[in-house]
């Protein structure tokens, strides 16, 4: 049993990092909780939906699958168009909102309008769609047997890919210019904007990584659990605990936090009803900000 | 004409309780900056400490302890003070968004304690049967919700007048010079952590006051009593009035109000009955609107702050 909750643990942990990459280069580029980050991931999956059934509505032998896995090419294409459409979404926002208040508002009042955004944003998505789940599909899955551990081949995609994807944006951060010109926002906006960095375009870049990132997350949520209208409410706290636990703006913290908070999620049911399991990032969240405010990789301040 | 009466007494107990809550938070927001996200926790906590105190004794739950509705009160206060205490003394020496986050945090938990904590909370059919602090005193519905609608009032009044001399206090001036600048505060000698967490959990515990209000007004407490809804109606209050300013904080609090239960009465008319959770939806889409619009184009509020200048630098 505790090599299954591990597993899962690992899993749930990785679409957790995926999306906990882009909250926590906002909290530190754009330097404000964004508390609509979250809906942004049911954006993408819902967005990946319709993009879903437009294909099949095109075309019935898009429907077919990929090898073991419960879903096909369609899937795939509509997760890269929803990654661009929640990145449009966010730019847009930004425009409308965000920009607006950064620089002459206190900046909680940013945090106050994140609370605002998100809650419009999430009952849209109710509006649009009902409160009812959907899925990507309907086909069912065999689970592969691993020693004692039984894992869905989705789910051996979904960790594969959130790997590929946090290895792409690393190379993104040390090796493009955009990248080390995002660090440099990261450390110290005035030197950076002295030193020639474009800072508007650097905002706009931190959007859409983070943006297309959530949108990622969000279809990978609802490939392996469902999709519903509070799928993003519900990840609110643990990618807080995931951006707070590996320290803001590191892209490792990031992905470890979010592994922790997997870990700690899944294993959690050992020790006390699985009913109390979304108040575990909240301890988290107290338990570093008491011993280790700075997180596990940021430095003191 | 009976009928408006007895619906504008029942508005009003509604609105001035909410307006209570409005108050709390204008002390954390609107006169020490300290972002609460977890308005609706609190007031769940106070709701049910209120309940547990006051409530018959009952087997398979705790509490019963049928003290009088005062005790019951001050006893929500102090729980909703000593959760506040949990989440201050963790965040409020940090940045200040984590307040904002483990606020978020508590909130849900309390949610799942009151879900799930049967002994305690009654569960999911919460905690039934309290006693009407005012039915003692008048016959019929009309007459007692009257009677109550006095007590809330004696209620928001006394927190309107204490709180209005509390900000007129050198503590309370101490307050907005650390919202202006901290460091400016503590380098004339100001403790600025203390200082916020007194008022972070002051201003909690007058949440908590307004959550055993509303349980000993309906007579019950459940979990689907204080959603997250909660806590955005409230902070919408806060901002459509002004925030550090608690006459706008009372007048959010009736106006936002009469928004919501109009804009549900004309919904309820029009969606039909079968997309109960669009037209929910639909509500809070307004209040979201109102919310940023407030924010983008009238960060004051109806009636803002009022400049407060010491009398020995006028000219």
């Amino acid at each position: 049993m505790f090599l299954q909750h591990v597993a899962d643990g690992i899993l749930s942990g990785a679409i957790i990092s995926l999306g906990a990459i882009g909250l926590s280069l906002t909290m530190r580029i754009l330097r404000f909780a964004n508390f609509a980050h979250s809906e942004l991931l049911t954006w993408g999956a819902y967005s990946a939906l319709v993009f879903v059934g437009f294909f099949m509505a095109m075309d019935e032998t898009l429907g077919g699958s990929i090898g073991p896995l419960s879903f096909g090419w369609s899937l795939v294409v509509a997760a890269v168009l929803a990654g661009g459409l929640t990145a449009a979404v966010a730019l847009l926002l930004d425009g409308l909102v965000f920009s607006r208040l950064r620089g002459h508002a206190g900046h909680m009042t940013l945090v106050f309008a994140s609370f605002g955004v998100a809650l419009l944003v999430r009952n849209v998505i109710l509006l649009g769609f009902g409160p009812d789940p959907f899925y990507y599909s309907n086909e069912l899955q065999i689970a592969v047997r691993v020693g004692t551990v039984r894992v869905m081949p989705d789910q051996v995609f979904v960790l594969g890919l959130t790997a590929v994807l946090v290895v792409v944006l690393h190379f993104f951060m040390t090796r493009s210019r955009t990248g080390v010109h995002m660090r440099a926002v990261a450390e110290n906006p005035s030197l950076a904007r002295a030193s020639g960095v474009d800072v508007d375009a650097i905002v706009r870049w931190t959007w859409i990584i983070g943006a297309s990132g959530a949108a990622v997350a969000g279809v990978l949520y609802g490939l392996t659990v469902q999709l519903r209208p509070e799928l993003g409410f519900s990840l609110i706290l643990p990618l807080f605990a995931a951006a707070i636990l590996g320290g803001t703006g590191s892209l490792y913290g990031a992905v470890i936090g979010g592994l922790v908070v997997g870990l700690a999620e899944n294993l959690s049911v050992m020790v006390i009803p699985s009913s109390y399991k979304p108040a575990v990032p909240f301890l988290l969240i107290l338990a570093i900000l008491y011993f280790r405010p700075q997180g596990l990789f940021g430095e003191p301040r | 004409m009976i009928g408006i009466v007895s619906y504008l007494v029942f508005f009003f107990v509604i609105a001035l309780i909410l307006g209570v809550a409005v108050l709390g938070l204008n002390l954390q927001w609107g006169f020490t900056g300290l972002f609460n996200a977890g308005v609706a926790g609190f007031m769940a906590v106070g709701g049910y400490a209120t309940a547990i105190l006051i409530g018959p004794s009952r087997e398979a739950v705790a509490g019963g302890f049928e003290l009088p509705f005062v005790v019951g009160l001050a006893g929500g206060m102090v729980a909703a003070g000593a959760a506040a205490a949990v989440v201050g003394v963790a965040t409020l020496r940090l940045r200040e968004e984590y307040l904002a986050v483990a606020t978020f945090g508590i909130a849900i938990s309390i949610q799942l304690v009151a879900l799930n904590w049967e002994y305690l909370t009654g569960g999911t059919l919460g905690l039934i049967g309290l006693p009407n602090p005012a039915a003692r005193f008048a016959e019929g519905p009309l007459a007692r919700n009257v009677l109550y609608l006095g007590i809330v009032v004696a209620a928001a009044g006394l927190a309107y007048a204490g709180l209005g001399r509390i900000v007129q206090s050198p503590w309370g001036r101490t307050l907005k010079a650390i919202r202006e600048d901290e460091t400016v505060a503590a380098s004339l000698g100001k403790n600025p952590v203390r200082i916020r967490l007194e008022a972070f959990i002051l201003g909690s515990a007058i949440m908590g006051l307004a959550g055993g209000l509303y349980v000993g007004f309906i007579g019950y407490v459940s979990p689907f009593d204080f959603k997250p809804i909660l806590t955005f109606q409230i902070w919408t209050m806060l901002i459509v009035g002004g925030s550090a300013n608690n006459r706008g904080a009372l007048l959010g609090a009736v106006l936002v109000w009469a928004i919501w239960t109009t804009s549900g009465f004309i919904i309820s008319k029009v969606v039909p009955p079968d997309m109960m959770a669009q037209s929910g939806a639909l509500q809070a889409v307004l209040i979201g609107l109102v919310l940023v619009a407030m924010l983008l184009f009238r960060p004051r509020g109806l009636i803002g702050e009022e400049e407060h200048v010491s009398r020995h630098v006028r000219p």
